[in-house]
């Protein structure tokens, strides 16, 4: 498996990320080395039959009970807002209609 | 809204989010009250900064575990939730917590008038903030109080064949979700939202052809209408010869119409990918016995009882289970009352009528179930008329206060003398009084002018201002005019 230039773009482009061609072509490569290095472990035998490692935390179950609690305060809440009103983030106009 | 296709058959899935009924968020504390003002209901969890921790609401596994059991869906032991990224504003975190290819319920049906409607699959997700485009030009301005509200996407087969299944469908759901206590089923507050994806085929085709979605529905009319003019659509491009393009679409309301949305809108590749910072859920079968012991009577069982029990023709059954508040209230009067009949024919007819004419639920109705049935027995019994029993509901009507003794129908008929007149004596006193005030159609009916019987009876009403009882008073008249 290998990540072509395009699909380094598409991702880039998927994250909002811009890059020149020399930062594509490095990204491209740092990509396809860690393919290879995953790769590898298709060397162990009957690797289908070994079930997926969702996650490296062995619980499960952890819930909370449905209680509502007070957190913080709506003007805590629009503190770090680079853009606000009284009551709302506020953002570049995501619809032009 | 029942169409005839001609020789093309649609082929219809829907998707259908609902928002759980729980206290509190999916992921953290937050309240999910709907009228908070905005940005109040929020937290460092659900507005997405560094360092937060997801923790799962258990309320959240046992309602759509209630919803899976009711649908009779496969019961996931072990499910994961999933990351599905995308970039938007009123989504804080850049991704929304979901669940990917271990939905926690999955091969259901749903029975709706004629046949099954398979469920492929229900999971667990959180709603994102909401965006609001038109308090200001230049801005949109995001309130984060819905980000992180639990949902369940409910996901049915391309089972349904027409509009009007898919609303049969919808309100089917809608009757279970509300039904279980876990939905409160409103649209208008967003509480139920609808996708659809629908193709048209020839009929007798065994392959499908190109669909295409319709997205944000916020009623079942809408859903139904939007199908209707986007299979006819379909239809045409197909008659022409042309192909339909597959396309994510959006309904106008208004126009009544759909429309392509914007290329940039649907350009979406969400790389699922497990969510790292939630542990498996694990359903044991102690946990699906618990639900099983929790879960409320459902409709279809229901209706059944009201038929078998109170010996209520289907027809009542139907619509007096339709809703369960409704069924509930119902039961409430039937409890207090001989004639489950009669209770069925208020409720369906005179408590139904005045909630369709102020457009409110039976939860507002303010005439309390035990003043119902006390009417409704004072009638049985004799005590009153029927059209004197529909003057003390008007008169109930009046009173909007389910305690104040004003709404009670024994108080009002003595307030108001209604009272049936049965002595016999003071009914042969107007009885003889109406005779002879009317000598000629008296000599009229002993002549066999027998139909001249009803002009009698409502003489002798309008005298005792219609409470002379019915029975007795045809007894005198005969009697009397014989």
């Amino acid at each position: 498996m290998s990540v072509s230039k395009e699909e380094v773009i598409k991702i880039a482009k998927l994250a909002k990320l811009k890059f020149s061609d020399e930062g594509i072509s490095k990204l491209q490569k740092e990509m396809n080395r860690i393919l290879e290095y995953i790769d590898t472990l298709n060397e162990i035998p009957e690797l289908d039959k070994v079930e997926p490692l969702y996650s490296v935390n062995s619980s499960e179950n952890v819930f909370r009970k449905d209680e509502p609690k007070q957190s913080i305060s709506k003007e805590e809440a629009l503190k770090n807002a680079p853009d606000k009103t009284e009551n709302f983030f506020r953002v570049p106009k995501v619809i032009d209609k | 809204m029942s169409r005839d296709y001609g020789k093309y058959e649609p082929v219809i899935g829907l998707e259908v989010h609902a928002q759980m009924k729980t206290k509190s968020k999916a992921f953290c504390s937050c309240s999910t009250d709907f009228n908070s003002p905005p940005n109040t209901n929020v937290c460092p969890i659900c507005i997405g900064h560094p360092g937060t921790l997801p923790v799962l609401n258990k309320s959240l596994v046992d309602f759509i575990l209630k919803l899976g059991i009711a649908l009779n869906c496969n019961i996931e032991r072990r499910s994961i939730f999933a990351r599905k990224n995308y970039f938007y504003p009123d989504l804080p975190k850049g991704y929304q917590i979901s669940q990917y290819d271990t939905p926690i319920c999955s091969d259901g049906y749903l029975e709706i008038k004629y046949r099954r409607i398979g469920i492929q699959r229900i999971h667990m997700e959180e709603d994102a903030g909401k965006s609001l485009h038109d308090l200001s030009d230049d801005s949109s301005l995001v309130d984060l109080n819905r980000s992180g509200i639990p949902l369940i996407e409910i996901v049915s087969q391309p089972d349904l064949r027409s509009a009007e299944e898919a609303y049969d469908y919808l309100s089917k759901l809608k009757q279970m979700l509300v039904y279980l206590d876990i939905c409160d089923g409103n649209m208008e507050e967003g509480s139920l939202r609808c996708d659809v994806n629908v193709s048209v085929r020839l009929k007798g085709d065994s392959e499908y052809g190109t669909k295409c979605e319709v997205k944000n529905l916020n009623s079942f009319k809408n859903t139904a209408d939007a199908l209707d003019y986007e299979i006819c659509r379909q239809i045409d491009i197909l008659e022409k010869g042309d192909k339909v393009i597959h396309q994510t679409l959006t309904y106008d309301a208004i126009q009544k119409i759909t429309y392509p949305m914007r290329s940039k809108e649907e350009a979406h590749d969400y790389r699922y990918f497990p969510e790292p910072d939630l542990v498996s859920v694990y359903v044991d079968e102690n946990w699906i016995s618990e639900i099983k012991g929790s879960m409320p009577e459902l409709p279809d069982v229901r209706r059944a009882r009201f038929i078998n029990d109170y010996g209520l023709p289907e027809y009542d059954a139907e619509v007096l289970t339709a809703e369960k508040s409704v069924a509930d209230f119902f039961e409430s009067v039937v409890s207090r009352v001989k004639n489950p009949k009669s209770a069925s024919n208020w409720v369906m007819g005179d408590v139904m009528r005045v909630l369709n004419d102020k457009k409110i639920s039976i939860g507002e109705f303010w005439i309390s179930s035990g003043n119902l049935a006390a009417l409704i027995n004072l009638i049985e019994e004799g005590k009153i008329s029927n059209n004197i029993g529909r003057t003390v509901y008007e008169e109930m009507l009046k009173v909007k206060q389910k305690n104040d003794e004003r709404q009670n129908p024994e108080y009002i008929i003595k307030e108001k003398n209604l009272i049936l007149v049965s002595d016999e004596n003071e009914l042969e006193r107007v009885v003889k009084k109406v005779l002879a005030d009317n000598p000629t159609e008296a000599e009229r009916y002993r002549n066999g002018e027998k139909k001249l019987l009803g002009f009698f009876i409502g003489k002798v009403m309008r005298e005792t201002g219609g409470k002379a009882d019915p029975k007795k008073l045809n007894e005198i008249l005969s009697k009397n005019l014989n």
